[in-house]
């Protein structure tokens, strides 16, 4: 009986123990991102539910949750993931559907599904940022800098070395802008054969002097270090080396490709409707804007886009840094899932077989 | 006859003594039965499970019932029973959130049929018949007849077509295989290089490895035992951090570049690029694996008494027989064993490569994971690892026919 007794109580110390140390996984990109999402999101919901959150980096979110999820061991809540692999894991039952209900209206009263921008909101996620894929330079080698993307491809005129992202993504598409195709064909011209020997005869131009990255803190490093001249890069990792921490790096933002990142649940998350909660609490008009304050990235409500006002140096105005600023847009590319959901396999196949190749 | 010895008891003595052998050795058999346990759970079931997977895919046949029962049962061209199987499965498959993995796997055959299937499904609820006009006017490449075949296909969960993938081939649509397109052949080089790498990889340890090894059995113990450490403490360290160590060395912009061009023999404009090729791969994986191939040497040459060499000179041999003889022979175990296990371990090796490879020092391995983390098609990825698995076994078996495995000395 005694025994009874006192394994009751462990189990019910435990137990309360556990309640009272709630945590919330979020998983994400790390670096500056990383930063701006602990800043902005994560402490004052664990300040405001007096639980805490934890940050898990890794290079792409989307690529551990089918892992996750088919060896029934969801360790994460809430992934931060990009458009085409949002709409991929929500299509293959990998992630928990989103009760958009649960979205707080703007504060003029608009509804949710008004105050997001267009296609924010799906079945299995909510955008909160818009990031663009950007080529930048080092200012210190190119005084008078490249202003095009033909410029990157350039190697007589811009000698040196450049990284890329190892993937097809953006890759293929900045490559076609670079050759001089309008950004409102792009897609249309890589759906066909032609078009992607196009891009790859392009990225053929600067292959053997090409470093290949992986994460996205590792471009802004390859340029700090001095070993590439030129490299693509996330807009918002180069903005935090550039305004943060003072490197002599310059954004060119002619050929960007944009699109949204967008939160998801996977399926079978140990604390789903806390993770809910989290994601209404993270995309409301004021967090969003917050965001802003850390990173380049622009939030994915009209009605933020009001609040966004200077870095947290408190000199610093982010408007030019933003990929949706109009200066920005002139020649920009909005990346199309739909085409890379479906030509993801085929794209990067033949992408690996021409890295190999010498 | 001979009289039946036996025990004190009366048993005949072999049964009795049969009797207690076994008992010893049930016991001994609890004792490893937990080594043995362990090697099952870690080694053999997940090998067993990812030989099962690059042949098994029940991606399509799982979702889409009606259809796979249908091509079970017809051989023929599509009638109306099975457009209706298809838009039933469909209509199950959106409800089930299961349309994506359907499209997935018919999009490994077939590129840019993925989003076919997924839009097609978020229709079909209101699919009624006839149902061949609804699925076309849904979209039109329902029509398709390559589509049609590929679904046949793949409507076997059991298939060789990863182990075609892997090997750079594929089947067309009426089934007979073809090589794919140049400009997507990229595993059987693949596989070839990272032999080949290995390799390179194998004999620059072992010209490095053979003087460290005899200098070790050889010296006196302090500056043995000091050597040793050397060898160790390298050894020991994470691997991470002797291969960013190597980053920093290697880099344009890094200690040797930065050396060699403040002593002048090389221009500002001249810094070699040692890193992000295959160059950077052989010197750091060659590193990293050179304990793997001195230790095994060390332990042979240590067992070999000098008198042998001194015996061979005292009877007139030059230096160079006696070590061609006399000590090169009697080290082979030692090199055999080595050059094996440094073959084995670069062959699969991954973290390295990755991180000083660049595009062109790249191994096998690395693609592996790209589809195991990338493009999570498990199947393919199963496929490439059961032949890597399959090549290198060859290796042991023909190893093991030309010098022996007895032959190996591991220490």
């Amino acid at each position: 009986m005694k025994l009874k007794t006192a394994l009751l109580a462990t189990a019910l110390t435990s137990a309360a123990f556990a309640a009272q140390a709630q945590t919330l996984t979020v998983m994400s990109w790390g670096g500056a991102y990383e930063t701006s999402q602990v800043e902005a999101y994560n402490k004052p919901f664990a300040a405001a539910k007096g639980l805490t959150v934890n940050m898990v980096a890794v290079d792409n979110p989307a690529t551990p949750i089918k892992a996750m999820v088919e060896a029934k061991n969801v360790t994460v809540d809430v992934a931060d993931v990009e458009y085409a692999d949002a709409i991929r894991l929500c299509d293959e039952g990998l992630l928990e559907p989103i009760d958009a209900s649960k979205l707080p209206a703007a504060p003029d009263g608009m509804s949710a599904a008004d105050d997001f921008l267009p296609g924010a909101v799906t079945e299995c996620a909510v955008a909160s940022i818009v990031f663009a894929t950007v080529f930048a330079y080092d200012t210190t080698k190119f005084p008078n800098g490249p202003t095009t993307m033909a410029d990157f491809f350039d190697l007589t005129k811009f000698p040196g070395k450049r990284a890329m992202r190892k993937g097809a993504k953006a890759n293929l598409e900045m490559a076609l802008m670079a050759d001089g195709v309008p950004a409102s064909e792009v897609y249309a011209m890589l759906e066909t054969d032609a078009g992607v020997d196009r891009a790859f005869k392009m990225l053929d131009k600067i292959k053997k002097d090409t470093i290949w990255w992986e994460a996205g803190a590792q471009p802004p490093q390859l340029l700090a270090d001095g070993e590439v001249a030129m490299t693509t890069a996330y807009n918002g990792r180069i903005f935090a080396a550039a305004v943060a921490e003072g490197k002599p790096f310059q954004t060119v933002w002619d050929g960007q490709v944009y699109e949204y990142d967008l939160f998801v649940i996977p399926k079978g998350a140990p604390n789903k409707d806390l993770a809910m909660e989290y994601i209404a609490f993270a995309t409301d008009t004021q967090r969003l804007a917050d965001q802003a304050k850390w990173i380049a990235y622009g939030p994915a409500r009209k009605s933020s886009g009001a609040l966004v006002g200077k870095y947290n140096d408190g000199k610093t105005d982010m408007a030019p840094y933003m990929p949706t600023s109009a200066a920005n847009l002139t020649n920009a590319l909005a990346s199309s899932y739909d085409f890379w959901v479906d030509r993801d396999s085929e794209l990067n196949e033949k992408f690996n077989a021409w890295l190999v190749a010498n | 006859m001979a009289e039946i010895l036996t025990t004190a008891d009366g048993r005949p003595l072999k049964a009795a003594l049969q009797a207690a052998q076994a008992r010893a050795k049930r016991r001994a058999f609890w004792l490893v039965a937990p080594l043995l346990l362990f090697v099952l759970l870690t080694f053999v079931a997940p090998i067993g499970q990812m030989l099962v997977r690059s042949a098994h895919n029940d991606g399509f046949s799982a979702h889409m019932p009606r259809l796979t029962a249908w091509f079970a049962a017809n051989p023929g061209a599509a009638d109306d029973a099975a457009w209706e199987a298809l838009a039933l499965d469909l209509q199950d498959s959106a409800v089930a959130k299961t349309s994506g993995i359907v499209g997935t796997r018919v999009n490994y055959e077939l590129s840019g049929t993925r989003s076919l299937f997924t839009s097609t499904a978020r229709k079909a609820k209101d699919f009624a018949p006839p149902y061949r006009e609804a699925l076309l006017k849904a979209d039109k490449d329902w029509d398709d007849p390559a589509l049609w075949g590929v679904m046949r296909q793949v409507s076997q969960a059991y298939s060789g077509n990863f182990f075609l993938a892997a090997a750079d081939l594929a089947r067309d649509a009426d089934g007979t295989i073809v090589q794919v397109p140049e400009d997507r052949r990229v595993y059987v080089n693949l596989f070839v290089k990272t032999f080949v790498l290995a390799g390179v990889i194998t004999l620059t340890c072992l010209i490095l490895a053979y003087p460290v090894a005899h200098l070790l059995a050889t010296l006196p113990m302090r500056w043995s035992n000091l050597l040793m450490i050397l060898v160790l403490l390298p050894f020991w360290t994470s691997l991470l951090v002797r291969t960013t160590s190597w980053m920093v060395l290697l880099q344009q912009q890094g200690v040797i570049n930065n050396m060699m061009v403040a002593a002048g023999i090389i221009g500002e404009d001249g810094r070699i690029a040692m890193m992000y090729n295959q160059t950077g791969t052989i010197i750091a994986m060659t590193h990293i694996l050179l304990p793997f191939m001195i230790l095994p040497l060390y332990s042979v040459m240590k067992t070999i008494p000098p008198s042998y060499a001194r015996a061979a000179r005292s009877l007139g041999a030059t230096s160079w027989t006696t070590f061609r003889r006399i000590y090169l022979p009697q080290t082979l175990p030692g090199i055999g064993a080595g050059s094996l296990l440094v073959f084995i371990l670069a062959v699969g090796y991954y973290i390295t490569p990755a991180l000083v490879g660049g595009a062109s020092g790249q191994l096998i391995s690395n693609l592996i994971a790209f589809h195991m983390q990338d493009s999570l098609n498990w199947s393919l990825a199963a496929a490439l690892a059961a032949i890597l698995l399959a090549l290198v076994l060859v290796l042991y078996w023909l190893y093991d026919r030309l010098i022996g495995i007895d032959n190996l000395k591991l220490g």
